[in-house]
């Protein structure tokens, strides 16, 4: 959407990697990654809120930072920004340790999750106060300022005072105002929170194509899956001052690396159950793992990449990857429903695009699946009460270790 | 309908009772005042004339309109004695003012930033000395600045001073105790607007570029401006009109137009000149309350 307001914003694009940054920073070399958190633990009190945590965030990447609230994740950006001082560890930029660097030192720049919008300066003021800072000449900040108003689309409200103007416009200012002094990384403490839903959809776009076009590298801080998985390359999921796992959102979904992960991302339905036996692994049979489990039944899965080495296990399988039927699969889907579970409906949940069915399994269990309404008119949709048959293939199952 | 007339009525009262209150404890007496100015001086009982006296009829009362005049106001803005008291009022309250902003700030500022838990203490600390009476804590100062006090004493025993310095009947002394009379209506105002504010704010100054100092001069110090005016109307007024301390701290050379109010009601038992002298001192004081008023006005329209 903000695609159409490119006057110069190559400009934007250009200096902010790199080239003339106003830190005169040097271009990163293509094997050091632009940011590196090494082994940072932040302390409060006896309570670890980073707990030894590394990463490497390279240039031009939108990389999320995604977990539940009081994981650190917002720790670690106040870090990155210098609002906090890690008690152990370092955090390069450009290979040059940062951690001890005050705030307003640093090539880094930070949209707010309240906006913390200067509450006596008005929008072009706001946007001004960074250049101002850096000792910009008049007529450059003048210039730099329309520009940023142009492509954040605020023309016209340049003199408002931020409680003049809208919750969107507001979160637009904060953009702009963080993006003036073209940082090297950006910031972003959720920074769609206080929006609706459907402005923080259309918001989510526009910082992509933003992000994109003007080669800069975001980190952003989210509570919100959904929103992490639209606009990240990568994401990093936190719990307890810890990288759990950082993986690209599909990687993310498809094969979590542990039932933490598994549970956080997405809905899941969890078997717990000892490993039976292994067969397969020739040309005829890929190798496939059967795991007896206390609540479903025998469970036939693939085997995961990584070996398996501890004897509990738990069977992890996305409810959009069961399917029910009234009598089993049919003939042609039977080398992959090698997993199949009777039991009762019990819930039935209509979304819209999709129905999420809870089903009572013989077993004990309940088993969660959701199905695409890809037809207008279901005559074989499931009431409650409906015995059904629920089945998926062994590919589908993710293996986790207890 | 019933709960509406339930509510409704008691609601309307609170709505008149400032009024009400304004116009019985203000109004009044001012127009009582505002008639007095315009009398003439008369040893009698009361000690001017004319009298109002409904007793007397209507033409009684329009004769006794007649004789009213400006004849007080011309001796005020005329004779050297008024202005200058009224010149020292404004100057004294200025300065001690100014005084006031310059210690006061940066205590409130600090109590600010204390942790939640010792800002109640910090406030404590300032409210406190005010359970003991003004007066009390006047002749406090006195026993402590007078010649042989525990100031002299202090500052003799330090050998830096030979002999003791007259601190007493000085307008230093009078500006320490209007400073230390004052200084938490100074303080409080400043300390509510410094508490609220957003800490956010400071670090996006500080995200930006802008160094600790700047921070503030950019950001905290513009934001507490109307802690600022509201400190320092609270102490400004009352300071123009004080009496007590430059009586009992300054020396008689000067006298501050609460001072002559006073000889002139007491001594000279004049009570039209005082009224009169009351009267420009609350048009003096209107002028800053009414510039007051219109720029938290325009802070609540900006809102």
């Amino acid at each position: 959407m903000m695609g159409q307001a490119g006057i110069t914003t190559e400009d934007v694009a250009k200096s902010a990697s790199g080239a003339d940054s106003p830190n005169g920073e040097p271009q990163a070399a293509a094997d050091v990654p632009l940011l590196r958190i090494e082994a940072v633990v932040k302390k409060f009190g006896g309570f670890r809120a980073v707990d030894g945590l590394s990463l490497d965030v390279r240039a031009g990447e939108f990389f999320a930072l995604l977990g539940p609230s009081g994981c650190g994740k917002t720790t670690l950006l106040r870090m990155l920004a210098g609002f906090e001082t890690p008690d152990e560890g370092r955090i390069l930029l450009d290979g040059k340790d940062i951690a001890r660097v005050a705030p307003h030192e640093r090539p880094i720049n930070m949209m707010f999750q309240n906006y913390a919008l200067f509450p006596h300066l008005g929008v072009r003021d706001n946007i001004a106060f960074g250049l101002k800072r850096a000792a910009m000449p008049g007529a450059e900040i003048e210039a730099r300022v329309a520009e940023l108003i142009a492509l954040v689309k605020l023309e016209g409200l340049e003199k408002r005072k931020p409680d003049q103007l809208s919750g969107g416009q507001r979160q637009r200012v904060a953009l702009a105002r963080s993006l003036a002094r073209r940082p090297r990384v950006l910031l972003l403490d959720e920074p769609l929170a206080a929006l609706d839903k459907k402005l923080r959809e259309s918001t989510q776009l526009e910082l992509m194509e933003l992000q994109r076009r003007l080669g800069l590298t975001f980190i952003i801080v989210t509570h919100d899956q959904e929103e992490a998985m639209t606009m990240a390359g990568r994401i990093g999921v936190m719990d307890s001052g810890r990288l759990e796992q950082v993986a690209a959102p599909r990687e993310l979904y498809e094969a979590p690396r542990s039932r933490w992960v598994a549970e956080f991302v997405g809905d899941i339905n969890l078997f717990e159950g000892q490993l039976e036996r292994r067969e397969g692994g020739h040309l005829t049979m890929a190798p496939r793992l059967t795991i007896a489990t206390r609540e479903a039944g025998i469970l036939q899965v693939a085997e995961p990449r990584q070996p398996i080495t501890k004897e509990n296990l738990c069977v992890a399988i996305r409810p959009e990857k069961v399917k029910l039927s009234r009598r089993g699969p049919a003939a042609s889907d039977n080398t992959n429903a090698l997993n199949r579970l009777e039991g009762v409906v019990t819930d039935v949940s209509y979304l819209g695009g999709v129905t999420a069915y809870k089903v009572k399994l013989d077993g004990g269990a309940v088993l969660r699946s959701s199905m695409a309404n890809t037809a207008r008119l279901d005559l074989d949709a499931y009431g409650v009460n409906q015995r059904v048959v629920a089945w998926f293939s062994p590919e589908d199952c993710v293996v986790l270790e207890q | 309908m019933s709960s509406r007339s339930i509510f409704t009525r008691p609601a309307r009262l609170a709505a008149i009772a400032p009024y009400l209150w304004m116009a019985l404890f203000f109004l009044v007496p001012f127009a009582f005042v505002l008639k007095i100015s315009l009398s003439q001086t008369a040893i009698a009982q009361p000690p001017y004339v004319p009298v109002f006296d409904p007793a007397e009829g209507w033409d009684a009362i329009k004769t006794a309109f007649a004789a009213l005049s400006f004849d007080n106001f011309k001796l005020l803005v005329t004779d050297d004695l008024y202005v200058l008291s009224y010149l020292r009022s404004l100057v004294v309250a200025a300065i001690s003012t100014a005084i006031l902003l310059l210690i006061g700030y940066p205590i409130a500022y600090g109590m600010a930033r204390l942790p939640q838990r010792w800002q109640s203490v910090a406030m404590m600390l300032v409210i406190v000395p005010f359970w003991t009476s003004f007066l009390i804590r006047i002749y406090a100062w006195i026993n402590i600045l007078q010649h042989d006090g525990l100031l002299n004493q202090i500052l003799l025993a330090l050998q830096l001073v030979a002999t003791p310095v007259v601190w007493l009947s000085t307008d230093s002394a009078m500006y320490l105790g209007i400073v230390y009379s004052y200084l938490p209506f100074m303080i409080l105002p400043l300390y509510a607007t410094l508490a609220k504010m957003d800490r956010s704010l400071l670090e996006a100054a500080s995200d930006l570029g802008a160094s600790p100092l700047r921070s503030f001069w950019l950001v905290t110090f513009p934001l507490s401006l109307p802690g600022v005016g509201a400190g320092a109307l609270l102490c400004f007024i009352p300071i123009v009109g004080e009496f007590v301390i430059p009586d009992l701290l300054a020396g008689s050379n000067s006298l501050m137009i609460g001072q002559t109010l006073w000889l002139e009601f007491f001594t000279n038992k004049d009570w039209p000149v005082a009224s009169s002298a009351a009267v420009i001192l609350l048009l003096l004081l209107l002028a800053p309350l009414l510039l007051y008023d219109r720029l938290q006005r325009r802070q609540l329209e900006a809102r």
